[in-house]
C-alpha cells in the first residue's frame, strides 16, 4: 500500500517512494496486514537461517527466477553481495549448465566459489569485462544475466560518482550495461539491483538491438518462502553461511560502517540486540 | 565456436552433462520445472486466504495526505510516521501535489526536501541539546577497529577510487556550517 507513487507497494525504511513507513529497527514496528503479511518461522529453522529469508535470499532466488534459466543456461550474476551470492546458488537449482559471478571484492568472490559453486571474474584484473565474459563463454554471452549490483556501482568513476555521489541520475547503470553487452542476443537480463526513480545512462539501444528480455522487480518475499523453506530443509541451500560479522547493538555505528565501506571482508553482518 | 552456427544454442562448449551436475552441487536441478518455482506464473490476483477483508478498511486521515497524483484514489492504509514537517515538509507536499512521478521536478524537489530534513533535524537536535556527532555517529571510528587501510589494499578494489570523496561529502556541510555560524557570530559582535 504505497500512497506516495505507484510502483511496487509500502516497504519499510524506503521513505516516502513507498509509502512513508518509517524503517523497522526501532522499539516498537507497526505491522500493517498482520494477519497476511508474517509467517511462522519452522521449530527446525535456526534463527540466523530465518534472518537471511526476510530479504537477501528470497531476492537472489526470486532473481534467479526472473531470469527463465532453462536446462544447461551458462548464467552470469553481476555483484557478490548476499543477493548476488544467493542468486547464483539458486541458479543451479534451476538447472543451470554454468555459474559465472562478477565482483571486485576478492573475500566475495572466494564466497562465490566456495558457497555458491560458481565460477569467478574479478573485474578490477581485466581490462575488458565485457570481453572477457565473451572469451569464458564462446563468444556468444550468457544466456542469462542477473544484476545484483543495483545504483552504487562500481568500474566507471563517472556513472558512480554522478550518481551514488551528485544524484545526477537515479542510480550507476555499470553493472546494467556490462549486462546487456555480456548477454547473448535474444538473452534474458533479471535486474534485481536497486535504482532510484530519476534516469539513468542505460545502453537501450543496445538492449533493444540485441532482442533482449529484460525483468525487473522487487522481491515479493513471501511468495517465494514455502519452497525457500523446502530447499533450506534439504540442504539445498545454507543462507547463514555467508554471515561474516555480527555486531551488538551498542557498536552499530561503527558496524553500520564496517558494511557500508565494506571493510575487514565485509559480506553479511548481522546485528544482535542481545550480544552487548 | 562452430564456425558454421556462430549464434546458435549448439555453439556451446562446456557444459557438464546434468548427472555430473547433480552429483556436485546440492539440489542442481530442483526447481527445473518451472511450475515448481514459486514466482510461475507470474501473476496471482487473490486476496490472501489469512486475510479478513477483501479491500482493507480506508485508515483514518490524519492530513491531507501527500500522494502521487496518478493514483485514482488514497490508498486504503498509509504510512503516518513521516508527517510532513517545516519547509522540507511544505517542498514535499508541492512536489506531490503539483508534479506526477513522469516529470523531473517532482523528484528533484523530494531530493531537495531531504536534504532540507537533514539540516532541520540537525538544528532540532541541536535546540534539543542532543547535537549529532560527526564523528561517533557516522562510524568512522570503525576504521581502525576493522581495519580500514589494510582492508582497501587488499586484493583489486577498484571502490577505494572514490572514498577519499565520502568524508568530504559528509564533511562539508559541518564545515560550511561552522563557517557561515562564525562569520554570522562576528557580525553581530560587530
Ligand atoms: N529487488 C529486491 O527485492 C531487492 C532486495 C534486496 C536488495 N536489493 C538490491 O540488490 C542489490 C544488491 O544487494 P546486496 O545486499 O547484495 O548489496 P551489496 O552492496 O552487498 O552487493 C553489491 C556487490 O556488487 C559489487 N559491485 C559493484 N559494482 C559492480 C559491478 N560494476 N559489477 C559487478 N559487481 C559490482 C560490489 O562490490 C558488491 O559486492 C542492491 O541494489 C539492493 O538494493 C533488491
Amino acid at each position: 500500500m504505497n500512497p506516495n507513487a505507484t510502483a511496487v507497494g509500502g516497504i519499510y525504511g524506503y521513505s516516502h517512494t513507498t509509502g512513508g513507513y518509517d524503517g523497522g529497527q526501532a522499539e516498537l514496528v507497526r505491522v500493517p496486514f498482520a494477519d497476511v503479511g508474517p509467517t511462522i518461522i519452522p521449530e527446525w529453522m535456526s534463527d540466523e537461517d530465518a534472518l537471511m529469508c526476510t530479504d537477501a535470499l528470497p531476492t537472489g532466488y526470486f532473481g534467479a527466477q526472473l531470469g527463465d534459466i532453462a536446462e544447461g543456461d551458462v548464467v552470469t550474476v553481476f555483484g557478490a553481495g548476499p543477493v548476488g551470492l544467493y542468486a547464483a546458488a539458486s541458479a543451479w537449482l534451476m538447472g543451470a549448465g554454468r555459474v559465472i559471478v562478477v565482483d571486485h571484492l576478492d573475500d566475495r568472490l572466494e564466497l562465490a566459489s566456495r558457497f555458491a559453486h560458481a565460477e569467478t571474474v574479478n573485474f578490477g584484473q581485466v581490462d575488458d569485462v565485457v570481453v572477457h565474459l565473451k572469451q569464458q563463454t564462446d563468444h556468444l554471452g550468457s544466456d542469462v544475466v542477473i544484476d545484483a549490483v543495483g545504483a552504487e556501482a562500481d568500474g566507471n568513476l563517472l556513472q558512480h560518482v554522478t550518481s551514488a555521489k551528485l544524484k545526477l541520475q537515479g542510480g550507476s547503470p555499470i553493472a546494467l550495461n556490462w549486462a546487456i553487452d555480456a548477454v547473448r542476443k535474444g538473452g534474458t537480463i533479471s535486474v534485481m539491483g536497486a535504482y532510484g526513480p530519476m534516469f539513468s545512462a542505460v545502453k537501450f539501444g543496445d538492449a533493444m538491438n540485441k532482442g533482449l528480455t529484460i525483468r525487473a522487480n522487487q522481491c515479493p518475499v513471501k511468495r517465494q518462502w514455502p519452497r525457500l523453506f523446502e530447499h533450506i530443509r534439504n540442504g539445498h541451500l545454507k543462507p547463514s553461511e555467508i554471515v561474516t560479522h555480527r555486531i551488538p547493538l551498542d557498536d552499530i555505528a561503527e558496524g553500520y560502517h564496517l558494511f557500508s565501506a565494506k571493510l575487514d571482508g565485509c559480506i553479511k553482518p548481522v546485528v544482535v540486540p542481545t550480544a552487548a | 565456436m562452430s564456425a558454421t552456427t556462430p549464434y546458435a544454442r549448439e555453439a556451446r562448449t562446456g557444459i557438464p552433462s546434468a548427472d555430473e551436475l547433480r552429483s556436485r552441487i546440492p539440489g542442481w536441478g530442483a526447481d527445473l520445472d518451472p511450475a515448481d518455482r514459486p514466482s510461475y506464473p507470474r501473476e496471482i490476483d487473490a486476496v490472501p486466504d489469512t486475510a479478513h477483508w477483501h479491500l482493507p478498511e480506508q485508515q483514518e486521515e490524519a492530513w491531507p495526505r501527500e500522494r502521487s497524483i496518478e493514483h485514482a484514489r488514497l490508498t486504503p492504509v498509509f504510512g503516518t510516521s513521516c508527517p510532513p514537517r517545516g519547509l522540507s515538509g511544505a517542498v514535499r507536499k508541492l512536489a506531490y501535489a503539483r508534479y506526477s512521478e513522469a516529470r523531473a521536478a517532482h523528484w528533484l524537489l523530494l531530493l531537495a526536501a531531504d536534504r532540507i530534513d537533514v539540516k532541520e533535524q540537525a538544528a532540532l537536535a541541536l535546540l534539543r541539546g542532543r547535537p549529532d556527532d560527526p564523528v561517533t555517529q557516522t562510524g568512522i571510528l570503525g576504521e581502525r577497529r576493522y581495519h580500514g587501510l589494510s582492508s582497501r589494499r587488499r586484493g583489486h578494489r577498484v571502490d577505494t577510487v572514490h572514498h577519499p570523496l565520502d568524508p568530504v561529502i559528509v564533511g562539508l556541510p559541518w564545515i560550511a556550517g561552522g563557517w557561515a555560524a562564525w562569520r554570522l557570530l562576528r557580525r553581530a559582535r560587530r
